[in-house]
């Protein structure tokens, strides 16, 4: 009885249906007694036990406040309403939105000639040859019409290295050349470099077509240094120089920096961040390292196991977490953006992260030698003497490519909604496939969950985030400006 | 302010729509003549003059009335000067709001809208901006887009705002026709009372209504019409307001903005006062929450028919003075508050109650 209600009025519960069926859920343990439950749209909820046994036993009372709430955010529904249905699907629709959108980024290898010789990278040589490691105009012409056969409407190059601005001859031909046929498209330039070679007239051509800068920065100079060896040891010095001369030419954010960490840099996540906030960077990414190239030979010299990375990632967030609090503004970008899938109903772009995977339809890289590879560490392996992500050559046509390679059967093997322990895990909807990590580091693109190094990094990284909204409600109040 | 008076009663004289003049009167003008008494100065050989009553003294050139002398009734359409004109369509309505201000009746005003096409050519391009209400203006289908065509036509630089309960546009058609008209500044304000389909439906007494209403907005949304949700705060709504606002976050997170809204005191609310009326500092919580959320998903949030002295002051800068000038009022309290200017003020129908925890609020003024 509502009190008050004129007699002319109809009572609330003649609106009411008195039983509920579920939506699609999945659940998973997020402490003794608390579990994550989450729908096909990103939604969660975290549930006591005794709450999660109720639902799913249909035995949750109806129009109880957790009722109401499980029914707001699609986890069941009842007679009252058949649109939440649709709006889950508007929903699940909006989270996929980009997949029609192939490919938009593409990384062209314009040389693997190097300056430095770091200890975790990849694939770069330090030589004075030319002629065996630059990519020729020829190859960048076929590399840009392959590009240029993209449906996506957006397409961003990213120059790739070795050192790419040891051949910037190349690459202000390349720029001049996809400006001349981008036929109206959007494009967004950047070069990967550690601006070590930056020079005037290179900063002159950036500025006059737009072009990004992404660096390298591991953080304060006897960290940098040690990981970025180089002649003279003036690794820091030199991108420091180089932040600031982008920034005074191009403007403040025409520059972005990434840190590798090593075992090394995880006994300091303090002091990495400081280095940035001091560099006046507003986020930074706290980066596992990757198992490629020459960072799986030292492995044992610079490598660390997944756990300690774990610890290394918490402490560096909550420390990022007090800067905010003490009134210094700067976000944690892979926090980030798990945070915008857990609390926003948008698509995020990051291709490690996606389902289906990310390789050849979110990233294509065309190799300083005309090979052409569904992924960056794609690459890199193949440089280990691992082809398995190489889809062919340039000189092959755009449908070679696409359908005569694996990369279809591998992105279709490989969708999370598929696989036996993803396909029930409660945080796929944030979650991606990684097929070169697993064939890498357990044999096939699949993988195996229990022992995956991904999965246990991922879901414990997810699981800290959603116990921070849950539990420390100040920092939560943080993460959420980030969004 | 009166927007209706009686007038002597003529019998056979005909109803017609006119706007005012003190200059020589045009085609569609009627002459005012101000002073004691002001009257109106109809035809030209011979004229006749009406003589208006002392609560109409405010009418000026430019406004339009509509004069019933049959009836014996005057009604004021249109007043240049006030940033408040409505374009009153029809008292039909297919919802039923716990609330509602203008009570809905089930009869034949057909002509209103007739009256209304007839006011809009005579109305001043300078109007900055005109509500249709209700009533639910999409009851009169074609006749909806004819006005919205009208303005568009004859008011190029006036935006339009239209309150509908949303239901009707769950019809894709509908949704389609609006659009095709391209008028360029146009929005649907769409009440939606809980994030829960049942508490909607119970507040509108419609069942289904909730669903209507969604899929009216998803469509308005997918065919690119502006579009404004409205949430009335009262005794049956407040609990579920932060919800609300997370569910329009979370599911309709392109609306263009969202309106927070006080209870007028008037209409039906009379009917269901207990059951409705909570005094505002009591959801303020609610309230700051909801807002919390919508800024976080910067979806633009307003709050309306609220009074400054019961917000925090961080929802200064989003409250409106959103009552129309024709029924706005202050209350005793208020005289010796220093920003009394900047305060959206009252309903005049909240001398029926409001809150306890009115304070004239001291110190600088605002900038």
């Amino acid at each position: 009885m509502t009190i008050g209600l004129n007699r002319s009025f109809t009572e609330l519960s003649h609106y009411q249906s008195d039983e509920y069926c579920l939506l699609p859920i999945r659940f998973l343990s997020l402490d003794t007694n608390r579990y994550i439950v989450s729908n096909i749209a990103g939604n969660y909820q975290v549930m006591e036990r005794q709450d999660l046994d109720d639902l799913v036993r249909h035995r949750l009372p109806v129009h109880s406040p957790i009722y109401d709430h499980l029914k707001a955010n699609h986890f069941l529904a009842d007679r009252d309403s058949n649109v939440y249905r649709d709006l889950l699907a508007a929903k699940y629709r909006t989270r996929l939105a980009r997949l029609p959108d192939f490919t938009s980024l593409h990384l062209f290898v314009v040389t693997l000639r190097c300056d430095h010789s770091c200890q975790y990278c990849q694939v770069s040589r330090v030589s004075e040859d030319r002629a065996a490691f630059d990519m020729s105009r020829e190859t960048a012409d076929r590399a840009i019409a392959l590009m240029l056969e993209s449906p996506s409407r957006q397409l961003k190059v990213e120059f790739q290295g070795g050192e790419p601005l040891l051949n910037f001859d190349l690459i202000r031909y390349i720029v001049l050349e996809v400006e001349r046929l981008a036929d109206g498209r959007e494009m967004q330039f950047v070069i990967t470099s550690n601006l070590s070679p930056l020079t005037d007239e290179i900063l002159e051509f950036a500025a006059a077509h737009k072009i990004f800068f992404s660096t390298s920065l591991d953080g304060p100079a006897d960290l940098h240094n040690r990981n970025r060896p180089r002649p003279g040891s003036d690794s820091h010095a030199r991108v420091v120089s180089g932040i600031e001369r982008i920034r005074r030419r191009l403007g403040h954010d025409a520059v972005a920096a990434l840190m590798t960490s090593t075992a090394e840099s995880l006994k300091q996540p303090e002091a990495i961040i400081d280095e940035y906030v001091r560099l006046g960077f507003d986020s930074i990414f706290l980066r596992f390292i990757s198992p490629y190239g020459f960072a799986a030979k030292t492995a044992k010299r610079v490598g660390y196991e997944t756990d300690e990375f774990i610890e290394f990632f918490k402490r560096g967030l909550a420390y990022i977490v007090s800067l905010n609090l003490r009134g210094i503004r700067i976000r944690e970008t892979y926090s980030t953006l798990l945070l915008q899938r857990m609390l926003t109903p948008y698509a995020t772009g990051y291709v490690d992260l996606q389902s289906p995977a990310g390789i050849g339809i979110s990233v294509l890289a065309y190799n300083y030698d005309g090979d052409v590879y569904a992924a960056d560490e794609g690459r890199m392996l193949a440089e280990m003497g691992d082809q398995t992500f190489r889809l062919g050559s340039v000189r092959d046509s755009y449908e070679e490519l696409f359908a005569n390679s694996p990369l279809l059967s591998t992105i279709s093997d490989t969708m999370l909604e598929g696989l036996p322990g993803c396909c029930d895990c409660a945080l796929l909807p944030y979650c991606g496939s990684d097929p070169v990590f697993h064939h890498r580091t357990q044999g096939d693109v699949i993988g195996h969950r229990p022992t995956s190094a991904f999965c246990r990094r991922n879901m414990e990284i997810m699981r800290h985030l959603i116990r921070l909204l849950e539990d420390e409600p100040q920092t939560a109040a943080v993460l959420r400006t980030w969004i | 302010m009166d927007l209706h008076a009686r007038i002597p009663q003529t019998t056979d004289a005909a109803t017609f729509v006119a706007r005012l003049t003190e200059d020589t009167p045009h085609d569609r003008d009627v002459l005012l003549v101000r002073g004691d008494p002001t009257f109106l100065r109809v035809g030209t050989t011979p004229s006749r003059d009406i003589q208006l009553p002392e609560t109409l003294s405010y009418l000026r050139a430019g406004d339009i009335v509509r004069v019933n002398e049959g009836a014996g009734h005057i009604r004021v359409v249109y007043r240049r000067n006030s940033p408040h004109n409505v374009l009153f369509f029809t008292e039909r309505c297919n919802s039923r709001c716990l609330m509602c201000s203008q009570p809905p009746r089930e009869i034949e005003d057909g002509y209103l809208i007739d009256e209304i096409l007839e006011a809009i050519p005579l109305m001043s391009q300078e109007t900055p901006e005109l509500y249709i209400t209700g009533g639910e203006p999409t009851l009169l289908g074609d006749r909806l887009l004819e006005v919205i065509e009208a303005t568009k036509r004859h008011l190029p630089d006036t935006s339009l705002h239209m309150l509908s309960n949303g239901r009707l546009f769950r019809y894709m058609r509908l949704a389609q026709e609006i659009a095709e008209i391209r008028h360029p500044n146009f929005m649907i304000g769409i009440p939606l009372y809980s994030d829960i389909a049942s508490k909607h439906d119970f507040v509108v007494q419609a069942k289904g209504a909730f669903d209507e209403t969604v899929r009216g907005i998803m469509n308005l949304a997918r065919v690119g019409q502006r579009i404004e949700t409205r949430f009335v705060i009262h005794r049956q709504t407040f609990s579920r307001l932060a919800h609300t606002a997370r569910f329009i976050a979370g599911n309709l997170p392109f609306v263009d903005q969202v309106a927070l809204m006080g209870l007028e005191m008037t209409g039906l609310t009379k009917a269901n006062l207990e059951a409705l009326w909570i005094d505002p500092i009591e959801y303020q919580p609610e309230l700051r929450e909801a807002v919390e959320e919508f800024r976080r998903a910067r979806v633009p949030v307003m709050i309306y028919n609220h009074q400054l002295c019961l917000l925090d002051k961080d929802l200064w800068p989003i409250a409106r003075k959103s009552i129309s000038d024709w029924k706005n009022v202050y209350m005793p309290e208020c005289i010796s508050c220093r920003i009394k200017d900047q305060c959206g003020g009252f309903f005049a129908s909240a001398h029926l109650r409001y809150s306890k925890h009115i304070t004239p609020v001291g110190g600088p003024a605002m900038p």
